[in-house]
């Protein structure tokens, strides 16, 4: 059995840390909860950064690389911070039929940005989900986590106008 | 807890029931939810509070309901009548709570016999809606780990095997593999250092597919209950829920419905005072669709990138870790109860020949009654699209159903009298998938279609084996200058080659059924490609000669 050097502590004094070291200890600072990790970290911070990948790497015991290759092969998981405000347009095959494509053109027209992208303000981040589940609601889009369904053109201008106004923001 | 004292608790929750006079259920399901039905069921209390009848009515958030075109909905029982309300606003909470003592409200009323809820058989969904899935309590009160409690009592592993063999029961995750033949493997496989897994796969991730999430939101005990009875089948201690991170709400009810199963016994150590034990863990995963494949799921629990192996050895004989391990999906998991309680026989006498019992449908695209049916095998793809579903919206004409999601087909309108089974539809050339069925009408490209669902494929490939990651990026191409207009026929003789070496050499099912789309497209709307072609125009008047015969639009 290799000695290991004591687990390095997390990468700062943020509090939101001490969530990720319990997810892993929960899971018995296995290998195996690679994800369940990862997860933690994205739903604290809102993405992955190096400094987590290190610092989870290093606690794991785990190559630097796997956590890399882990964290870049799941859709689910960014390593780029979101805008202040998100919205999802759900491309799966029930939106897509029923103009969901046409919604990320109206994005792309007004605001100049594609799925994946986020405002240069830092305002707004626009994603594509593959299907929400809310098919009978197609197309649906969820704006700051709240789903919407059957949304059109006009909807959706009107939505991204309210999420972005400044009374919105403040509330 | 006892099996006696699991039955008082029954006994004591229907009794409360029977107590009251009046019955509201809030359908809080997905759909629902987000036309703000929780705020609806919120008003409703208040407003009977407010009227001092607190005491004769229960109000209720539970499942889904199957209608999700109309949300959000609100069903209503009163000493053995039942009336549903569709479509209910805030505005109309006062007139619902009036309308306890008088006369249904005409305007929201959705008749409850029409062809959508009466045409439907339920087995996998009959819990849903209509008890709270956040109360373990509820799911007692109809008869819930009854089942669990027969087989650890009055049944030996081999016998619960044997009859879940009889039943017919085939797996409802995509490829139909008879479920018994699973279990009896598993059950006879060794144990590596004492140790076998039940893993349930909800994964989910066919887009346009939402049966597994709507039973994990409306009824997730009937799922735990499955997965326990599984475990003592095949000689298991441990399981593993793997469910989409995409899903939070399903993840929340799950992980409640865990805890609140523990605290009474009815899962971890000495299940009902008996020596039977297992435990329960739920794990996320982080949205890849390949990981819904047996041995990449595996990958993705061991906390690896979700890559998949080549099969034998199957999980059954090497999974977890190494170990016998049985994976099935959510809707199997949730056949398991009934079969044990009723016995194989009810379950064997629905639905046709080779595929028993019913399937879940979740009903999408352009067809006027989106949501979820579920329906014995073997009706025909009519009776689903017309008389549930209500045909197809604003005058559109029925063009195809697409089944399966990526690994599936569009099915032509040729074969509306085909009965739905596992063999019928994959002779149409598609799958029953794990039930999506998305309804395209005349205005559907069906390039389009094909195109779409091969960027999925592509961009969704592992990257493991070269044929897929490379040939789903070609087959994109070739489809998408076709799409535009660019492409000629050596372009589309190409694509077809491609189908058939991706087909034949990937290493997992995604790869091997990436082609599908394009094939069933293919066989069915050739001329949409050949119209696109620059130099189609020869073949399609050749093609055009024998139009009329297969009943090619
Ligand atoms: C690419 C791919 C994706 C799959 N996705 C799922 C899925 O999301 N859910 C599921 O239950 N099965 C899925 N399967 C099928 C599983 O590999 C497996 O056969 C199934 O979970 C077994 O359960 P069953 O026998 O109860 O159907 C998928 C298979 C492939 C090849
Ligand atoms: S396809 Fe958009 S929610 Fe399912």
């Amino acid at each position: 059995m290799l000695m290991h050097a004591p687990a390095p502590g997390p990468p700062s004094a943020d509090k939101r840390w001490r969530i990720v070291e319990a997810a892993m200890r929960r899971n018995g600072n296995a290998g195996h909860a690679l994800i369940e990790t990862l997860h933690s970290v994205q739903q604290s911070f809102g993405y992955i950064d190096d400094d987590a990948m290190r610092y989870v790497a290093a606690s794991l015991r785990l190559p630097l690389s796997k956590v890399y290759g882990v964290a870049t092969f799941y859709h689910f998981f960014t390593l780029k911070p979101a805008g202040k405000h998100t919205c999802v347009v759900c491309m799966g095959t029930a939106c897509y039929i029923k103009g969901a494509p046409q919604l990320l053109d109206e994005i792309r027209g007004k605001y100049a940005i594609k799925p994946g992208q986020t405002t240069e303000d830092g305002q707004l981040s626009v994603l594509q989900a593959r299907c929400l589940g809310a098919c009978g609601l197609a197309p649906a889009v969820v704006f700051d986590g709240q789903v919407a369904g059957r949304v059109n053109q006009e909807q959706m201008k009107t939505r991204l106008t309210e999420l972005l106004s400044p009374k919105a923001a403040k509330a | 807890m006892t099996p006696e004292e699991l039955g008082k608790l029954a006994a004591k929750e229907q009794k409360a029931r029977s107590a009251c006079k009046h019955r509201v259920n809030v359908c809080c399901a997905a759909g629902c939810a987000s036309m703000n039905s929780d705020k609806i069921k919120d008003d409703l209390q208040s407003a009977i509070k407010e009227k001092g009848i607190a005491d004769q009515v229960q109000v209720r958030s539970v499942g889904c309901m199957g209608l999700c075109a109309a949300g959000p909905l609100v069903s209503i029982e009163s000493e053995g009548k039942s009336v549903m309300y569709k479509g209910v606003t805030d505005g109309d909470v006062s007139e619902v709570v009036e309308s306890l003592e008088g006369k249904p409200i005409e305007r929201l009323n959705l008749p409850t016999d029409m062809p959508f809820f009466a045409r439907q058989e339920k087995i996998v969904l009959e819990n849903c809606g209509v008890i709270d899935p956040e109360r373990i309590e509820d799911y007692i009160a109809v008869g819930g780990y009854a089942a669990l409690i027969k087989a650890l009592t009055e049944m030996t592993p081999a016998g619960v095997v044997g009859e879940i063999t009889r039943s017919g029961l085939r797996g409802r995750g995509g490829a139909g593999y008879p479920t018994g033949l699973k279990w009896g493997t598993v059950a006879k496989s060794p144990a590596r250092e004492g140790r076998k897994y039940i893993v349930c796969n909800a994964d989910e991730g066919d887009p346009g597919a939402f049966m597994d999430r709507s039973v994990l939101e409306s009824d997730p005990h009937r799922v735990l209950e499955g997965m326990a009875i599984a475990a003592y089948a095949v000689g298991a201690t441990h399981g593993f829920l793997y469910v989409r991170a995409e899903y939070p709400l399903a993840i929340k009810r799950l992980k409640r419905a865990i805890s609140q199963a523990q605290k009474i016994g009815v899962l971890g150590a000495n299940i009902l005072s008996t020596t039977f034990s297992f435990n329960l863990e739920i794990r996320l995963g982080a949205g890849a669709f390949v990981c819904g494949e047996e041995t990449a799921l595996i990958a993705s629990i061991e906390g690896n990138r979700g890559q998949p192996r080549p099969r034998p050895p199957y999980p059954a004989e090497f999974g977890l870790w190494g170990c016998p391990t049985l994976i099935n999906n959510v809707e199997t998991f949730a056949n398991i109860a009934p079969i044990v309680d009723r016995g194989f026989r009810w379950f064997a006498s629905i639905g046709t020949d080779k595929s028993k019992g019913t399937k879940v449908f979740a009903l999408a695209g352009k067809i006027e009654n989106t949501g979820l049916v579920e329906v014995p095998m073997g009706i025909k793809l009519r009776d689903i699209i017309e008389d549930i579903g209500g045909g197809i919206p604003d005058g559109g004409k029925f063009k195809a159903v697409q089944t399966g999601g990526p690994s599936g087909g569009c099915i032509p309108k040729q074969y509306m009298d085909m009965p739905i089974d596992y063999e019928s539809v994959k002779e149409a050339g598609s799958i029953m998938g794990s039930g999506g069925m998305i309804v395209m009408d005349e205005s559907s490209s069906m390039v389009d279609v094909a195109k779409y669902f091969m960027e999925f494929c592509k961009s969704e490939s592992c990257g493991k084996c070269v044929p897929c990651r490379v040939g789903t990026a070609q087959m994109y191409d070739l489809l998408e200058k076709i799409h535009k207009g660019e492409g000629a026929s050596d372009d589309l003789a190409m694509l077809e080659s491609l189908c058939e070496l991706v087909s034949q050499t990937s290493l997992c099912g995604l790869g091997q059924t990436a082609p599908n789309p394009v094939l069933s497209t293919l066989r069915y709307f050739r001329h949409e490609y050949l119209e696109l072609l620059r130099d189609g125009q020869k073949e399609l008047a050749a093609a055009g000669a024998d139009k009329g015969k297969d009943g090619a639009v």
